[in-house]
Parts: structure tokens; sequence; C-alpha cells
């Protein structure tokens, strides 16, 4: 099954990027069987029955959100890089996670690190450590609260 | 068509001169490494839209790109903070500190 689901996606991403000729369908079908050789083996991750709903609900929820706060992060960035005085009040904090599996945690970090004023530095079990360009909380659940609740709901959705 | 691609394109470079700005005026290595990211990941995003909307044809190839961007830019920026924290010493507008009791050890290490 799994061998499977990951061939089709890997074949389907060659195809729609190269072509429906006669030769692209042949090194298509070679390099998306390497490809998901290599990949079941040396990655941890599962596809089922629920992938396509996953996927609908990543990119009509999650895509909106993350491209808002993109949006927000830069509009900070420059506030910021253009004020005569950069206003700073930066520290490290640890904010806990929920998530399991390697591909929710990369994608929370990664969320993480494009919204305003925060950058993830290091993933540690249950704990992300995050630099933030102003700590406002006082103790770690108000951190968490601001700094990565919204995804974390969003993405425990998505991967369970 | 081709004047709404060239806005997104102004739009890109106008993100990317703002990272710089950001890399040359940020006190310390955290907030450049920030600024630098954010900046130019929308800025390529911004860039690489505009090219798409030139040249239609490209449009899934220029998406993939993006999705690479999405992926990759926080990963190495993470990856320089942590590598920043490890074997630099650390600024001293930090007003806390929690990754110091997890690194510990690992500090200085590599020196």
């Amino acid at each position: 099954m799994k061998y499977v689901a990951t061939f089709f996606v890997l074949f389907a991403s060659y195809i729609l990027l190269a072509g429906f000729q006669l030769q692209e369908l042949l090194l298509g079908v070679l390099v998306s069987g390497v490809l998901t050789v290599i990949l079941t083996n040396l990655v941890d991750y599962t596809i089922d029955v629920r992938f396509p709903i996953r996927l609908i609900i990543f990119i009509f929820a999650y895509i909106p959100v993350f491209t808002w706060q993109l949006l927000l992060s830069n509009i900070d960035v420059a506030r910021r890089v253009l004020s005569p005085k950069i206003p700073l009040n930066p520290g490290i904090v640890k904010i806990h996670t929920d998530l399991q599996g390697d591909f929710a945690k990369l994608t929370l970090a990664n969320s993480i690190t494009l919204t305003p004023g925060t950058l993830s530095i290091d993933v540690d079990g249950e704990h992300i450590y995050v630099h933030t360009v102003d700590v406002k909380g006082k103790t770690p659940e108000e951190n968490k609260e601001m700094i990565s609740g919204k995804f974390n709901k969003l993405l425990g959705v998505i991967f369970k | 068509m081709e004047i709404v691609s060239y806005v997104f394109m102004i739009i890109g470079g106008a993100f990317y001169l703002l990272g710089g700005l950001g890399i040359l005026r940020m006190p310390d290595t955290f907030n450049r490494i920030q600024a630098g990211t954010k900046a130019t990941t929308l800025g390529a995003f911004a860039l690489l839209i505009g090219v798409g909307i030139a040249n239609p044809d490209w449009i899934l190839k220029v998406l993939l790109i993006i999705i690479f961007i999405a992926i990759s830019n926080p990963i190495g920026s993470s990856a320089l903070a942590k590598a920043t924290y490890l074997s630099c010493e650390l600024p001293s507008n930090l007003v806390q500190d929690d990754l110091k009791d997890f690194v510990g050890g690992q500090k200085n290490d590599s020196n």
C-alpha cells in the first residue's frame, strides 16, 4: 500500500512536470520506482486512505493561514528594519508541542520560523526551542499560545 | 498580464532589499537570520509568481520551486542559528535562554 501510494504520488508529479511523451513515461516509471524504494526504506512516514483528505485540508486551511502569517511577518520585519531605533527584546523560549511524527514537527518548526518575530533553533522530542524578537509571555503556556497555538491546532488536524 | 507580473517581481525585489537592509541593521546574529529568512522567502515567492504569470507554461515548475524554497529556507536558517548558538558567544541582549539547559555540555565542543 505504502509503496503503491508513494509511487503514484511521485509518478504523477513527474508526469505533470515533464509531459506525456512515451520516453518521459518510461523514464518517469524508472525514476519514481528507484525513488520509491529509497524513500520507503529511509524515511519514516505513512500514507493511508485519508491522505487525499489531508492534502485538501492542507491546501485549503493551512496554506492561506501560512501565507497570511508570512505577509504579516514581512511587514513586521520591514517595520523593525525601517524604524530608527530597532525595537528588540529578544530571548530563546522553549515551546511544548503534542504533534507526533517528524513531518508534523518539521512543518510546525518551519511555520514558526516564517511567522512574525520567531525563529526555531532546535527540536528535542516534544519541545521546540524558538528565538523570538520580543518575549511577551511570562509563562511557557503563554509563549506557546502566542507563538505556535494556531499552527499546532491546524497541524494536529492534518497529521492526526 | 505583463504588468501584473512586473508588479510581482518588483514586490519580490523590494522584499529582498528589505532583507538585505535587515541583515545590515540588526544588532546580533539571530535577529539578522530572522530578517534575512523572512524577507528572502517572501521575496523569492513573489519573484517566482511574477515569472510564472509572465510565462504561464512554467507555472507548475515555479510552484515546485516555491514548495522547495518553503521547505528548505527555514531549515537552513534553523541550522545556521543552531551552529551560531553552539559555536559563538551569545549576544548580551537575550532576556531569556531556555536552550541552555538542553544544549549545556555540547556548547563549544566544536572549537
